[in-house]
């Protein structure tokens, strides 16, 4: 074992692992943290905390996560590398981890033309890449990214995203081997609603035996309405939606439709579950966190094992 | 080449409109080749604050002139013989001839006629894009002649983001997204393992990370 990292010990153990998400809200507001908090216990091992998800300003990854660490349950901190420089990284990876956070997941971030404040400055002194060799070069090497030495170092287990939908699709594969090399310990992958081109990636994943290498978490998102879903596959860059879920979703009436939305997530989880190499999942049920134990018991991801 | 694009013409009279006299000073290079402070340009601009200003009820004098390089302070001595005449001047160039003349006129207000943009080429007729962030460390041979510092807008130096689509940057179907760029041409030059390798966290104290920087050529530095 790498680290005392919750999820690694479930993974390690060849469970099945679920993560969960919870986005922090636009504003002095904790206990909307522990609310979301706990629809999530017990349900899942690990809470992704969003950092200034789309772009927009929230309550801190780091902030949000110490809330949900005092609720009993372990936070995810996200980090993109849009807002802050590698000494603010470190910083914030240090003090995390001194408050009990031991799994972050290394982003580069929605980019601000997309969030309210467009006028910012995208930093990026590092690309997600180099944060993971950051942050592994950390914990193995106890070392800064500048060198010096670390008194006390951080023992982070270390996430990445992958996007097999996004293109161009023959790189997807060397990309993740490429951060997998960097330090990436599990992966937790864009919301997969188009299951034949996932398993045409992991296809690829496989005859590169990445999925020995590194956990590969499968990204799925309930969808609410079939607005979302149109919304999903029209606006969101890199998101590939399939006419026929969208048909499917516009077939029933609407308030029926967040129930269809909930069994075309739960239908995609039983699917993956057959794929080789998805270590678990990671399901993002966006603004709609008290819709995940349902998920989770109908897919048959409860109990959560005790490790 | 550097490229810019000419200011709006009521920031401009802002400028101007408290003098009686300007000196409106083009530059041949950059800015002539974009089509934004060139010979051609100073005079549009000059009749165009003539019609403006008299519209206005105000005189302004303005004295025309095109260096044929501002950012060199040889040729800023062209203006001697006018400076004194002016109040003001309104420089076409750059920013770089901007303060190389500044620099030399110690007591001239100098203001700027265009905004200067990026270091950038010629895609086709009247259309620049950006190539060059001046990082002081050139990765080019190593991502196939195409720069993700500058063309990839968050500067990924690994690989696209999830947000490429079809050839196109997730921020703009206008942009094209620099990592599909730069794999299409490492499969034309048979060169797909270079991706492979990463390219380490970047020294920034070669470009904007340390300062103003300054190169200093011992064998022509007088």
């Amino acid at each position: 074992m790498k680290t005392d990292s919750k999820l690694e010990k479930i993974l390690a153990a060849g469970h099945l692992a679920v993560t969960g998400e919870c986005g922090p809200p636009r504003g002095c507001m904790p206990d909307k943290v522990r609310e979301k908090a706990k629809y999530l216990e017990g349900v899942v091992d690990a809470v992704n905390i969003t950092d200034n998800q789309t772009a927009m300003v929230r309550m801190s990854s780091f902030a949000a996560s110490v809330i949900v660490k005092q609720e009993g349950l372990n936070p995810l901190l996200q980090m993109v590398s849009r807002d802050r420089n590698r000494l603010s990284m470190q910083a914030d990876i240090i003090g995390a981890y001194s408050l009990g956070i031991d799994t972050m997941l290394c982003l580069s971030g929605d980019h601000t033309r997309f969030g309210d404040h467009p006028m910012a400055l995208n930093v990026h002194d590092l690309d997600s890449i180099q944060m993971i060799k950051m942050v592994k070069d950390m914990r193995d090497e106890g070392k800064f990214q500048g060198g010096a030495e670390i008194k006390g170092a951080p023992k982070m287990f270390i996430g990445a995203a992958a996007n097999p939908f996004a293109d161009p699709f023959e790189l997807r594969v060397m990309r993740l081997a490429k951060k997998i090399n960097a330090g990436a310990d599990f992966i937790q992958t864009q919301c997969i609603f188009n299951v034949p081109k996932f398993e045409q990636w992991m296809e690829g994943v496989r005859k590169m035996g990445l999925h020995k290498k590194t956990y590969i978490l499968a990204g799925v998102t309930p969808m609410k309405s079939v607005g979302a879903a149109r919304f999903m596959q029209k606006r969101v860059p890199g998101m590939d939606v399939p006419q026929e879920l969208v048909d499917r979703m516009a077939s029933v009436p609407k308030e029926e439709q967040a129930e269809e939305g909930v069994k075309i997530c739960v239908e995609t989880i039983q699917r993956l579950k057959q794929v080789e190499g998805v270590s678990g999942f990671h399901i993002m049920a966006i603004e709609w966190e008290e819709k995940v134990p349902e998920i989770c018991e109908r897919a048959g991801l409860l109990p959560r094992p005790q490790v | 080449m550097i490229t810019a694009e000419r200011k709006p013409l009521e920031e401009i009279i802002a400028c101007v409109a408290p003098f009686r006299k300007v000196l409106l000073v083009g530059c041949n290079e950059c800015v002539t080749v974009c089509a934004a402070g060139g010979r051609k340009e100073v005079g549009l601009l000059a009749s165009g604050l003539h019609m403006a200003l008299l519209q206005q009820g105000k005189s302004v004098e303005i004295r025309e002139h095109t260096l044929e390089r501002q950012c060199d302070p040889e040729y800023v001595e062209e203006l001697n013989s006018l400076i004194d005449g002016a109040d003001a001047v309104l420089s076409m160039a750059c920013g770089c001839g901007v303060q190389t003349i500044a620099g030399r006129y110690k007591d001239k207000p100098v203001f700027p006629a265009v905004n200067t943009k990026f270091m950038g080429a010629s895609e086709r007729q009247g259309v620049w894009a950006e190539r060059c962030q001046g990082c002081g460390n050139c990765l080019l041979g190593q991502t196939g002649g195409i720069c993700p510092i500058a063309r990839c807008a968050k500067r990924l130096m690994n690989g696209p983001c999830g947000g490429s689509t079809k050839g196109s940057c997730e921020i703009d179907p206008d942009t094209d997204c620099a990592w599909q760029l730069i794999w299409d041409r490492l499969k034309a030059l048979g060169l797909t393992e270079n991706y492979v390798e990463m390219i380490p966290a970047k020294d920034w104290r070669t470009s904007i990370g340390n300062g103003p920087r300054k190169i200093i050529r011992e064998d022509l530095a007088e």
